[in-house]
């Protein structure tokens, strides 16, 4: 159980060392730059929000160029390539990634110009496509479309609403006027909403028929060209190849730069670091010539790092630790075995001040009831597997996946445990297999028992582990009080209750209810019962009267010590909260069965062999699924609410160091 | 009817699954409407949300547990089943019933408390462990029913 604690670094260095020293810092990622706020006459903040929002736009444009890169030329990726992480690069890979970043900023234009290119020439193409389904009607046309006629002829081009032919049209203007005369009408074209036509006539008939034409609801063209529809067709067509040859073109200059793919991603990160750094800056005070750095550093690398930047820079660091009121960040350090739960001690909240970390104690208990939830050596078998294998190949996955992954290994470890002591491979898939196939009666013998066979056993051997992870949880209590030499607290907050708890669980051991639930009646001899007895009330006592002796007023001391002593109606909660253990190890189990029976029932045949296995995967990855989800939520749970709530409150603050962190694509090689 | 015991029992296995398994169909639901929203607005947050979601699902579960080894029980699957009086099939019948109600309400409430849970994570991701708790408090009472039912069905 270690909290690493931090202690303080203040940097002096100057200005001309500002950039190397703040990217080194960046890249190592070992401390954590707080913003300093008083201001005076010489030592001033820097305004870099600007300089910063810069950066970030670069990096979005580097992700936005990298999304273009992502829709025209997509990379082949395998289906666990989220397990890969961000690639590994050394000091030299990443000063040759900074020289060419001109070069790339040129890339990233570039695509984002082809993007728009692409759009522009899609949007040309709708227009040419539109422009040229609006013409078909007047294909038949063979005079330039904006004709009005000529020295001595009037020409109307334009269209009538509804289908119009000759026949019906002639008499409908004859009608409209009767004096129209001399003039000539030809249908082009007509659909449905529409019928498109040609009329000639002499000039001095010109109003007539217009008028004529008006009242039937002539409209003129909506397309319009000054030259013959057919030719213009042509050249409708011509735009709309263009178009697609242009976006062709532009998919194409897209596609070359695919290569490009890593110096972009270099880029984006490139530039979110250095937002970063910006942003860092913005909150250092620096005067004319140099700058002073705050900040907290891991316990024992401050000398480590002071000595390589006074080595390297003209600058003064200095070391200091945390004063008691102060509020430190923390971070964990654990061996390999507990350090995988530290993301669970993390979800709750760090140990603040004064307290210890509870990774160590809660690492075995983690597995444990893990493994008793799940309690299947099949399913633990394929976790193993799966999280050894999916760790070893993809050394540079994410930490955060990787100690998940691990998490599972020990939790795998541990169900593959319980899974032989309680006979549970695949359910009953063993005895199923035998009996349906092969006509054979096998049994799985369980190294200890079958839950099934007796639940209540199991329940009580629940509520066994229960107390005893509640035990150990006061028992961290107690080493707190006592690291802290409060032994009044430690009388009367720890091992009061010991003795009141021990004594109770004495008493009901031998009654008859307990008898009657169990199955066992358990036969002490009588002086237990007598002494369990008295410890139990002097305990009780001790609580009442000692537990709040912070409290000056006797009667509010004494009710409060009585609210305190309620408290063992908490604990009798927590421990029923454990049955939990049996309740979950059962609908693994049980389920697992019923698939397995629901397997079987075809029988023998090569069909109901088929069938078996079919019924067999798909069932019992559902059943492991939600029984993994189950035992995790359910496993924490404990942790959080029952085992915390002894002893842990947690809400330190995180250790979040100046670093290449928020990358997404690179990681610094550690270095030597 | 001269297998009233037969029938009790048997309504008392098929209502497990029925209301635990309506109660977790509604609840997975209702979370299932509001993690989509929240895919929409991230949807990075993929896996948290559905464990989220799948949280109310584990009801429907119990109930097909309590059903299942009620039916074994009274030895209807696998052919002969029991003689049964109406008085022991009264007593299968009511066995069940702590995880058919319980199972019921709270995968409702669960799926509500999800939801809650869900847009806690919208907002801050990296507060998952404890928005997972408080759904995982709801169940904590399925559980105990689902405990009930089955040491009652077992000794019978």
């Amino acid at each position: 159980m270690a909290v690493l604690h931090t202690e303080k670094i203040h940097i002096c260095a100057l200005k001309k060392n500002r950039k190397q020293i703040l990217e080194e810092l960046q890249r190592t990622g070992r401390i954590q730059i707080e913003a300093d706020t008083d201001e005076d006459e010489i030592f001033r903040h820097m305004d870099t929000a600007s300089a910063s929002s810069a950066f970030e736009k670069r990096a979005a444009n580097a992700e936005e160029a990298l999304k273009i890169l992502e829709t025209y030329a997509p990379e082949k990726t395998g289906m666990l390539s989220a397990l890969e992480g961000k690639k590994a690069i050394s000091l030299k890979e990443y000063e040759k990634g900074v020289e060419i970043r001109e070069q790339t900023l040129k890339d990233i234009s570039a695509l984002l110009a082809y993007r728009k290119n692409i759009g522009e020439a899609r949007a040309a193409r709708v227009r040419a496509e539109s422009a040229l389904e609006s013409l078909s009607p007047w294909m038949s046309l063979d005079i330039p479309m904006n004709s009005t006629g000529t020295k001595t002829t009037a020409v109307f081009i334009g269209s009538l609403q509804g289908r119009w032919t000759e026949e019906t049209l002639m008499p409908a203007l004859a009608e409209v006027r009767p004096d129209l005369r001399a003039y000539s009408l030809e249908i082009l074209g007509s659909d449905r909403d529409q019928t498109c036509i040609f009329a000639v006539t002499d000039k001095s008939s010109a109003p007539v028929l217009e008028d004529a034409l008006r009242v039937s609801g002539f409209v003129r063209p909506s397309v319009s060209c000054s030259s013959i529809p057919a030719e213009y067709a042509e050249v409708l067509k011509a735009q709309a190849a263009d178009a697609v040859e242009d976006e062709r073109q532009a998919q194409e200059d897209i596609r070359a730069l695919a290569e490009r793919r890593p110096a972009l991603r270099f880029a984006a990160d490139y530039y979110r670091m250095r937002a970063e750094k910006y942003r860092v800056l913005g909150g250092i005070l620096q005067s004319g010539h140099v700058f002073f750095i705050n900040g907290f550093v891991p316990e024992g690398e401050g000398e480590k790092l002071k000595d390589r930047l006074e080595r390297k820079y003209t600058c003064q660091v200095e070391i200091e630790a945390v004063s008691d009121d102060e509020e430190a960040p923390v971070l964990l350090r654990n061996n390999s075995f507990a350090e995988p739960t530290e993301s669970v001690v993390e979800a709750f909240g760090l140990p603040k001040k004064g307290e210890i970390d509870p990774t160590a104690v809660m690492a075995f208990f983690y597995y444990f009831l893990f493994g008793l939830m799940l309690s299947d050596a099949g399913y633990g078998i394929l976790m193993v597997i799966l999280c050894f294998v999916a760790v070893k190949k993809f050394p540079d996955m994410e930490k955060g996946l990787q100690k998940m992954l691990r998490m599972f290994f020990f939790c795998g470890i541990s169900t593959i445990f319980w899974g032989v002591m309680f006979g549970s491979y695949f359910g009953d898939v063993i005895p199923v297999v035998a009996e349906t196939f092969f006509h054979r009666e096998v049994t799985v013998p369980a190294l200890w028992f079958a839950p099934l066979d007796d639940p209540m056993k199991l329940l009580m051997f629940s509520f066994l582990f229960g107390i005893i992870h509640l035990f150990v949880g006061l028992g961290a209590k107690g080493y707190m009080l006592a690291r802290d030499h409060d032994w009044m607290g430690l009388f009367s907050g720890v091992i009061c209750w010991y003795a009141l708890l021990v004594g109770l669980i004495l008493l009901l051991l031998p009654s008859d209810m307990f008898a009657s639930m169990a199955g066992v009646v358990i036969v002490l001899p009588s002086w237990v019962g007598a002494a369990a007895k008295w410890v139990s009330i002097v305990s009780a006592v001790c609580i009442v009267v000692l537990s709040e002796s912070g409290t000056k007023n006797i009667a509010a001391r004494l009710a409060l010590g009585a609210y305190d002593l309620y408290g063992v109606s908490g604990w009798l909660s927590d421990v029923l909260s454990y049955s939990r253990l049996l309740a979950l190890g059962l609908a693994t189990g049980v389920i697992g069965t019923v698939i397995n029976t629901m397997g079987s029932m075809l029988g023998g045949s090569v069909i109901g062999f088929i069938l078996f296995w079919v019924i067999f995967i798909v069932g019992h990855i559902l059943n492991m699924a939600i029984n993994l989800l189950g035992a995790y939520v359910h496993t924490n749970r404990l942790q959080f609410v029952e085992f915390f709530g002894k002893f842990y409150e947690g809400g330190g603050r995180p250790f979040r160091p100046f670093s290449a962190e928020s990358n997404k694509y690179f990681k610094f090689k550690e270095e030597e | 009817m001269d297998n009233a015991g037969l029938i009790l029992a048997l309504a008392g296995a098929v209502s497990a699954a029925l209301f635990a398994g309506i109660g977790s169909a509604y609840g997975v639901g209702l979370a299932g409407r509001a993690g989509a929203g929240a895919i929409t607005e991230n949807p990075d947050l993929f896996s948290k949300v559905l464990i989220l979601q799948l949280l109310p699902g584990t009801q429907g579960i119990y109930g097909l547990l309590v059903a299942f080894v009620t039916l074994s029980q009274i030895g209807l699957l696998g052919g002969g089943a029991a003689e049964l009086t109406a008085g022991q099939g009264l007593m299968y019948l009511l066995s069940c019933l702590p995880i058919a109600v319980v199972g019921l309400i709270s995968a409702i409430y669960q799926g509500q408390t999800s939801v809650a849970a869900i847009g806690v994570v919208t907002k801050k991701p990296d507060q998952f462990g404890k928005a997972m708790l408080f759904p995982a408090m709801v169940e904590t009472y399925a559980i105990l029913a689902l405990l009930i039912s089955i040491l009652a069905v077992f000794s019978l």
